[in-house]
């Protein structure tokens, strides 16, 4: 037999500009189904699923990403997901769904400060001014030549969700982009 | 002072900064505040440039954007040389250096200007008609001759290093323009709260204001008013302002570009920063308030530099403080000119002649010069003017009732000319957003029409001429666009006294005597446009302007026919007998200016420019000496070579090592989608030609999917993980399309379905061991699962655990051999691959890359889709028709392949091709004959799609589709090679092992 050392999650190197941060290190599960799915699903969890379009919902460890009519996308603390499948299975028994462990899909970056709105323009053609796309929005869109999920977590703050293999790309277009503010 | 057109005092200008520039090396000063045109007015510099075709000496024309002679370079260094910059647009630093253009050896003595000479042969449509014979020629001669002489400016020589930045915005009012219309709109707009973005092209905002002088706005001279309205308008949080930022193109769903010039106007040390920004802005309304462009009179010698416009020659007065010469001949179109004459004359310049050459010549503005004691012949026209490289005199005759010419010309001496036929609103935003202008007989000129986009025109660009007309119409503009984007305002009003001019204008030729010749009286200044040409273009028969403006290339330069347009209609009207309206005016593109290749590529440059996919287990790739390819975004490892080895020695190493002991390939570009649902049999069954239903948990299948064509699309291994779960492979470039057309099925066909699709490519790592020891070496590895080809056999599905993580294990082969693919979940990729690698090393494991793979299957005839297919292969084409499930009552593709055409005998068929030379390797697409030596064209058959040299058959091999191709095995045909056709055998398309015992091993 092999070491059986636990092998630990490769994780990316820490973005250049101040503005910008690796997520910490999390689980994700991509939920499909009907509205009864998602409800007994929030009951799951203790929390409602955002029922309203591109709207986020946040407790201590998990956040519920509206993606669409029939499609969630819950973050959930590194680890988490085996145990989060096995209650979700268990809370949707009989209720046709889809739940796939996507945790390492897919990245987060955290782009912060006054000039967030602004570094995100580069790439992203959504109104991102709080009065269109307030704190807890969130929707999959373009950022530039590749797609993203952004989420607004503050006033100032945002949460970017990538593929792994585009987060390079995305990086690198936002710390271009932060060169206009840091000269 | 050294410039010696300078005034004492007045003007936008810093006269206490001196700054040091050279033009063509002669080193002269400016101050703060100057364009480079006005610095060198003011030291008495008026030729600029030199003419595209004719290479006529050229004087600045304008005082903005619309400028067509001044074309300059900037030079900062040999990488910061920027061409074709408009010198009325350059702003001053210290230091600067320009040069003109389009000059040899020097501007004063152009070699070129002998084109002049040539002028009768360089008519309107000269290419059509003088280069035509002998045809060769062009080529060699007449083309390369007319670049080199034509052209405007030079590309810079070497890598742009400076950074430029990309950006989307939107407001709720973007206004275009800050002349008094636009600041009215402006701030109007922004008194309701809605998100404001106002922009200028120039330097300053205030527009005309920067201009005007003895007009009040509320009370207050124009230029504390235009400080206070700035003031306010900066001090808002709903409004952002963009100087030196052109709104240059209308796109659809008011999707505006503006390009804004970021450290331009810097000296070099300063210029630091992002050099130019690209803004991409959405706004829900735009008032446009663009203002009017000056138009030129025309008549003979007009181009002659030292005549420029009079409107022009008042920026430069007022906003300046540069005087275009002593002793000023005034040629005035329209009651506006005289603003010009009344400030000259303010300002102690002699009026050499004031001549207007309106029929019936009235206004506000020429009472008022006539009150100030300035003298006006009315009824005048133009008949030349005299002088080099600077206009020397000015001939007038006048006009006789009945329009003739009349009288002996009156040459008076001068040392500029200043003219205007009146204004021409700038529609050019207008019609790019596919708005159409209308002519307006009051008015003589087009306005803009019906709104096609969320827009409004105000001002003096839709014809509100005037600063009370503009302010209010601008008021109205800024109050509709905040209301019809949601925000409740009234127009706020301005008190504005001003004397306004009155409207009639001039456009077209001016009358000359008959004996004029009209070759040296410019239409279009940039492109070399004559009265002649128009008239020329006329007499052969055109009568569409836009066929005039293409025979003529009038209005076709960089500058869009700013100054020409409306001329150029005027004098074709005349010509055609015809009235303006009924002569429409040409399709205005853009850019209104032009912008730079650095801001439209913004920051999409090098790495940026698309993104660039890694997968886990690249850097280790990389580590190891990997040479990549690009395959769609990814970059995947084609091979790894040793020292000294090239791709063919080290592709057969690699192809070798997994024949007889174990490869390891990264198979995790494979586009990977998860299938879950009470339905998803349903689903594949319909979606894939293959039958599912039937297929055991645990158990994989090849899977074949169709366009609703009948036409391979895609391909993959699906592994059925549980009743209501698949994991299904795509190719790798399929990955997102195959997802899509899953989606688009479940949403538009079979919304009923309960079964989901989600993407897992990036979810999964995929190490592939393929070789005869993948078993011995795994085995060690993986926990508490049997490998054995009883308990794992081929085409199987297991969940594992290796080396401490889960894995969906595979036993699946693309190359032939025993093999498994380790899915893994991405971030342990490269953990497990070192395992995997660390323990294969005592068997012989080497890495292998794309090559080597596509060699392995091609031994074994699997295809590629892409390579094999093109769009037009069914399954039956290449040798797979056996997976179709035939008593499914339907699937992707299933009507279509019941078409006679699909199953037509004589379809290109995929068979197996080996040279009669064992050494020579066939080109990928080379044609297939039937027989040899066949004259141009041949009948060709078919073709090569993938082509090799086989380590494991010592020889090189090619898989081909060949018309009946299944019928002609053991046939000799030829590949038709550049060298010649070449004898090729057809074979069946399995080259080794055709039993496929090793897979099962």
């Amino acid at each position: 037999m092999a070491d059986l050392t636990p092998l630990t999650r490769a994780a990316p190197p820490a973005p250049k500009s101040p503005c910008l941060t690796n997520a910490p290190t999390a689980d994700r599960l991509l939920l499909r189904g009907d509205r009864e799915v998602m409800a007994a699903a929030g009951a799951a969890f203790g929390l409602t699923l955002p029922t309203l379009a591109c709207r986020a919902v946040a407790v201590a460890d998990v956040a519920a990403l509206w993606l669409g009519p029939d499609e969630e996308l819950l973050i959930l603390a590194d680890g988490a997901a085996p145990a989060a499948m096995v209650r979700l299975a268990n809370a949707l028994i009989g209720q046709p769904h889809s739940l796939v462990d996507i945790s390492h899909r897919q990245t987060g970056l955290g782009i912060s400060g006054p000039h967030a709105e602004a570094m995100l323009a580069v790439g992203c053609p959504l109104d991102l001014h709080l009065s269109k796309f307030p704190i807890g929005m969130n929707t999959r869109t373009v950022f530039a030549k590749t797609e993203i999920v952004l989420w607004r977590t503050g006033p100032d703050a945002f949460r970017i969700e990538v593929w792994r293999s585009f987060r390079a790309y995305v990086l690198g277009l936002l710390e271009e982009a932060s060169h206009e503010f840091t000269p | 002072m050294s410039a010696p057109y300078r005034t004492e005092a007045g003007g936008r200008i810093d006269r206490s900064r001196t700054l040091n520039f050279t033009f063509d090396g002669a080193r002269m000063q400016g101050v703060q505040g100057d364009t480079l045109a006005s610095a060198l007015l003011a030291n008495g510099v008026h030729l600029m440039g030199r003419s595209f075709k004719y290479h006529r000496p050229r004087g600045v024309l304008s005082a903005g954007s619309d400028e067509p002679n001044a074309l300059v370079a900037v030079r900062r260094d040999d990488a910061r040389y920027t061409p074709n910059l408009r010198a009325t647009e350059v702003e001053l630093y210290e230091g600067l250096q320009a040069e003109s253009q389009n000059r040899w050896p020097s501007l004063r003595l152009d070699v070129g200007a002998s084109a002049r000479l040539l002028a009768p042969f360089l008519a309107a449509g000269f290419y059509y008609k003088t280069f035509m014979w002998p045809r060769k020629a062009w080529d060699r001669f007449y083309e390369p001759f007319i670049r080199a002489a034509a052209g405007l400016g030079k590309a810079p020589t070497q890598a742009d290093p400076d950074r430029y930045a990309s950006r989307y915005a939107h407001c709720d009012v973007l206004v275009i323009g800050s002349g008094p219309a636009g600041l009215a709109a402006a701030l109007t707009a922004a008194a309701s709260g809605a998100r404001v973005m106002l922009c200028d092209e120039q330097a300053e905002l205030g527009g005309s204001l920067l201009t005007d002088q003895g007009a009040l706005i509320d009370g207050q001279p124009t230029h504390a008013w235009l400080a206070d309205a700035l003031s306010t308008l900066a001090a808002l949080p709903n409004v952002t302002l963009l100087p030196r930022t052109a709104a240059f193109g209308y796109f659809a769903h008011n999707l505006i570009g503006l390009n804004q010039r970021l450290t331009e106007h810097l000296p070099t040390a300063q210029a630091t920063g992002v050099r130019e920004r690209m803004w991409s802005v959405r706004a829900t309304e735009v008032a446009i308030c663009a203002g009017a462009l000056e138009r030129p009179l025309v008549f003979p010698g007009n181009d002659r530099p030292g005549v420029l416009l009079a409107g022009a020659a008042r920026t430069y007065l007022n906003r300046y403080g540069v005087t275009p010469g002593r002793r000023v001949a005034i040629v005035a179109g329209c009651d506006g000119a005289y603003r010009t004459a009344l400030d000259l004359h303010a300002a102690g310049v002699t009026l050499a002649v004031i001549a207007d050459v309106r029929p019936a010549a009235d206004g506000p503005l020429l009472r008022a010069a006539r009150a100030a004691g300035l003298i006006v012949r009315a009824g005048m026209t133009v008949t030349g003017t005299g002088g080099a490289r600077r206009v020397t005199s000015v001939s007038l005759a006048p006009v006789r009732a009945d329009g003739s010419v009349g009288g002996v010309s009156e040459t008076i001496p001068c040392d500029a000319v200043l003219m205007s036929g009146g204004y021409t609103p700038s529609v050019h935003l207008f019609s790019q957003s596919r708005g159409k202008v209308v002519w307006d007989d009051a008015l003589k000129t087009y306005v803009p029409g019906a709104s096609v986009e969320r827009e409004r025109s105000a001002g003096a660009c839709r014809g509100s001429f005037g600063l009370a007309a503009a302010l209010a119409d601008g008021a109205n503009a800024g109050a509709e666009a905040a209301r019809a984007a949601g925000f409740d305002v009234a127009p706020k009003t301005f008190a504005a006294e001003a004397t306004e001019a009155s409207a009639d204008s001039v456009i077209g030729a001016l009358p000359q005597p008959a004996s004029t010749k009209t070759g040296e009286a410019f239409v279009d200044w940039q492109n070399d446009v004559t009265v002649k040409d128009l008239h020329l273009a006329a007499r052969e028969g055109f009568r569409s302007i836009e066929h005039i403006k293409r025979y003529t290339t009038t209005g076709m330069a960089t500058d869009q026919g700013k100054t020409s347009n409306l001329n150029a209609l005027g004098v074709v009207s005349h010509a055609l007998g015809a009235p303006m309206a009924e002569i429409g005016l040409t399709t205005f593109r853009m850019p209104y200016t032009p912008v730079t290749f650095g801001s439209l590529a913004g920051v999409s440059r090098g790495d940026l420019f698309e993104p660039v996919r890694a997968t886990a287990i690249h850097d280790w790739a990389v580590e190891h000496g990997a040479v990549f390819e690009d395959v769609g975004a990814w970059k995947r490892a084609r091979y790894f070579p040793k020292a000294g080895e090239d791709m063919h020695a080290a592709v057969a190493r690699e192809c070798l090592a997994v024949r007889s002991a174990c490869g390891i390939f990264d198979a995790s570009t494979l586009g990977k989608i998860e299938l879950i649902g009470p339905d998803a049999a349903v689903f594949m069954n319909r979606m894939y030609v293959n039958a599912w239903t039937k297929l055991s948990v645990g158990k994989c299948r090849y899977g074949l999917l169709l366009g609703e064509d009948g036409f391979i699309v895609d391909d993959g291994v699906v592994g059925r993980i549980a009743e209501d779960r698949f994991h299904i492979t795509t190719t790798t470039g399929g990955a997102a399309r195959v997802l899509a057309k899953m989606e688009d099925y479940l949403q538009t066909e079979w919304p009923e379905l309960k079964v989901w699709a989600t993407s897992t490519t990036e979810q999964w790592a995929v190490i592939a061991l393929q070789g005869p020891k993948a078993r011995l070496i795994l085995e060690g590895l993986v926990e508490s699962v049997d490998l054995s080809p009883e308990a794992l056999p081929h085409m199987s599905v297991v969940e594992a655990r290796i080396c401490g993580v889960t894995t969906r294990l595979f036993r699946v082969s693309f190359s032939g051999e025993l093999g498994f693919e380790v899915n893994v979940p991405a971030e342990y990729g490269r953990a497990v691959w070192e395992a995997i690698w660390a323990a294969g090393r005592p068997h012989g494991l080497l890495p292998y890359g794309t090559e080597a793979m596509h060699v392995l299957r091609a031994e074994k005839g699997f295809i590629i889709v892409g390579q094999e297919t093109d769009g037009t292969v069914t399954p039956d084409d290449v040798g797979l028709g056996w997976a179709i499930g035939k008593a499914k009552p339907d699937f992707v593709g299933k009507r279509s392949l019941a078409r006679p055409a699909m199953s037509a005998p004589n379809r290109k068929q995929l068979v197996g091709i080996f040279t009669d030379d064992p050494a020579l390797v066939l080109e990928d697409g080379v044609q297939i004959v039937a027989a040899p030596g066949q004259p141009t064209p041949k009948r060709l058959i078919g073709h090569i799609t993938s082509s090799y040299p086989s380590a494991a058959l010592g020889r090189s091999l090619a898989l081909a589709l060949v018309q009946g191709g299944r019928a002609r095995m053991g046939e000799t045909l030829y590949a038709a090679t550049a060298e010649g056709d070449v004898p090729v055998r057809v074979t069946a398309p399995v080259f080794y092992d055709p039993d496929g015992a090793r897979v099962n091993g």
